[in-house]
């Protein structure tokens, strides 16, 4: 697959790789939310956790970790760099659309896009449901 | 360590370099000796038939034939297509129409598309086909075969080797039982013919297909050897015209094409023994270092019985196209379904029981003429680099670390 340059450039510099504790710690964490969508039969695993300042509502940092393709790998990448300083409701914003256009990701490719997308809303709702937070926006189902 | 000129070519199940010694002996027909092989009354008509008739026994001495049991035709691809389709069609118990079976195949789910899509297209059109499921190892045995067969079966067809995992099949036994029940034995044998010895006689072969490819010939040209005695195999033919290749395949020679197949298969009669054992020792010293850096590899289809240039590996917990971005600078294959048009991963890998998470991770490395120990060498260190650099990626390895059964989780399937 010939990639463009956007994406050979997060998959071999992939921003925000890790996470903030272990499966069983980050369960327990009421300041972090996590999505782990895909499945590993279908060649493509995201995980996706964001750090939320409980006070401000922000999202301080966020981490990720992706078996899949490269396009997979730089999608996720991304998406930790835009939810980065966002808000809750600012981040449930985020469309798989926008991953597509500054990642200039192949047709073939879109559904890394629509995961990563998934991840980020997994995660919201992981924080909001921990927190207790009525959910602004209800998470589409794929 | 010396670094090799890179990229560093390792996928020669798919293709091999022509060989200078082919090209040179292709070149005069191009330009000088361009006539029409089927032109029976100039020189230049005899030139280009000389051409093809020395091809035609350099190809029938590797594989042990008469020189009158070689078809040429465009590859692997239509040797396939002609020798299934038209020895079922020539071999039916019952008309078109007459709302009875038109009689039985078996092949294989592991064979290639080449294979496996005349078969189906067969199957709509009347014929029953029983597609046998390998185990494990990856190997058709002549008992899976016999177990098979029924009254009404015409036609086996079964690779010689395979070409995602190089495992081996029981050619000579199934062709001994074919001929036993008087049963048409198809082998496509586009991954063996020129790598190891063939023996049509010994081997028990009626049709086998062929690739000049493959064997550091041209692209484009391929045989079909088709017996002519114990038994006298016929055809259908599928594609009508000027009646040139006995009928079995009309249309003009491609001559240099042929004239360079069979320049390659004189090469490869006279090189492939030291090239096989050269390659098997390179290949267990790849296989050798690459598990002993690594843990969660999985070297997949029989240990033994297989090509020796040929290996296919599973990386546990990386996705196999992200792991061929990571080692960029070298060409080889995956089972990955990201790097197909069909987004599925291997069926071949999937059939004989390989996990669809361990068939997303699997790299196929094959080894030729050409490949050097240094070669070997930095591709293991990028394999190994790579790897656990994804793993460090990997959300599934943290989980796996942490103790958690990846098969019993829930994942969210979309």
């Amino acid at each position: 697959m010939a990639y463009g340059p956007k994406i050979i450039e997060h998959y071999e510099k992939p921003r925000n790789v890790g996470n903030f504790g272990t499966t069983a710690e980050v369960k327990n964490r009421k300041d972090i939310g996590v999505g782990v969508v895909g499945a590993p039969e279908c060649g493509d695993v995201m995980q996706l956790q964001i750090k939320v300042n409980q006070s401000t509502g922000v999202i301080e940092d966020a981490k990720f970790k992706c078996f899949g393709c490269g396009s997979a790998i730089a999608s996720s990448s991304l998406a930790t760099e835009w939810l980065k300083g966002k808000s809750l409701d600012q981040a449930a914003e985020i469309k798989n659309t926008q991953i597509v256009e500054e990642l200039s990701l192949p047709p073939v490719k879109i559904h890394c896009s629509v995961l990563a997308e998934d991840a980020i809303r997994a995660a919201l709702e992981d924080y909001k449901t921990k927190n207790g937070v009525a959910s602004s926006a209800a998470a589409t189902a794929h | 360590m010396t670094t090799p000129a890179l990229p560093i070519y390792l996928d020669h199940a798919a293709t091999t370099p022509c060989d200078p010694r082919v090209v040179e002996a292709m070149l005069p027909y191009f330009t000088t000796l361009y006539g029409n092989p089927g032109s029976r009354n100039h020189s230049f008509g005899w030139d280009a038939e000389h051409g093809v008739d020395t091809a035609r026994e350099q190809v029938a001495a590797l594989i042990g034939a008469d020189e009158k049991e070689v078809v040429f035709t465009s590859g692997a691809t239509e040797s396939n297509n002609i020798a299934i389709r038209g020895a079922a069609l020539m071999y039916e118990k019952n008309p078109a129409g007459s709302g009875k079976p038109r009689g039985h195949i078996i092949t294989c789910i592991i064979e290639h598309k080449a294979v496996l899509d005349p078969c189906k297209r067969l199957q709509k059109e009347g014929f029953e086909v029983t597609f046998l499921e390998p185990p494990a190892d990856g190997i058709v045995t002549a008992d899976m075969v016999k177990n098979a067969m029924r009254d009404d079966t015409i036609l086996v067809s079964i690779m010689w080797a395979n070409n995602e995992i190089g495992t081996i099949n029981q050619i000579r036994e199934i062709g001994k039982l074919c001929h036993e029940r008087g049963v048409v034995f198809h082998t496509d044998g586009t991954q063996w013919v020129g790598k190891m010895p063939t023996n049509v006689e010994a081997d028990n072969i009626d049709l086998m297909s062929f690739s000049g490819h493959k064997i550091y010939g041209p692209k484009g040209v391929g045989g079909l050897f088709v017996r002519r005695r114990k038994p006298r195999i016929r055809l259908t033919s599928i594609v009508d015209g000027g009646g040139q290749e006995r009928g079995f395949r009309s249309g003009t020679l491609n001559v240099t094409g042929i004239v360079g197949l069979g320049k390659a298969c004189e090469i490869a009669k006279a090189q492939m023994a030291d090239d096989a054992a050269r390659l098997g020792v390179l290949r267990k010293h790849l296989e050798d270092s690459v598990t002993a850096q690594l843990d969660h590899c999985q070297i997949n289809g029989h240990r033994e019985k297989r090509l020796p240039h040929l290996t296919n590996i599973s990386f546990g917990f990386v996705e196999g196209e992200s792991l061929m971005m990571a080692v960029k600078e070298i060409a080889c294959s995956s089972g990955s379904a990201c790097t197909s048009a069909s987004l599925e991963p291997s069926y071949v890998l999937k059939s004989i029981g390989v996990g669809d998470e361990l068939a997303h991770s699997s790299l196929r490395l094959s080894l030729g003429r050409q490949t050097t120990r240094e070669q070997v060498d930095y591709t293991v260190n990028a394999v190994v680099k790579a790897v656990r650099k994804l793993r460090e990626l990997s959300p599934l390895y943290d989980m796996h670390n942490e103790g958690i059964d990846l098969s019993k989780v829930q994942w969210a399937h979309h």
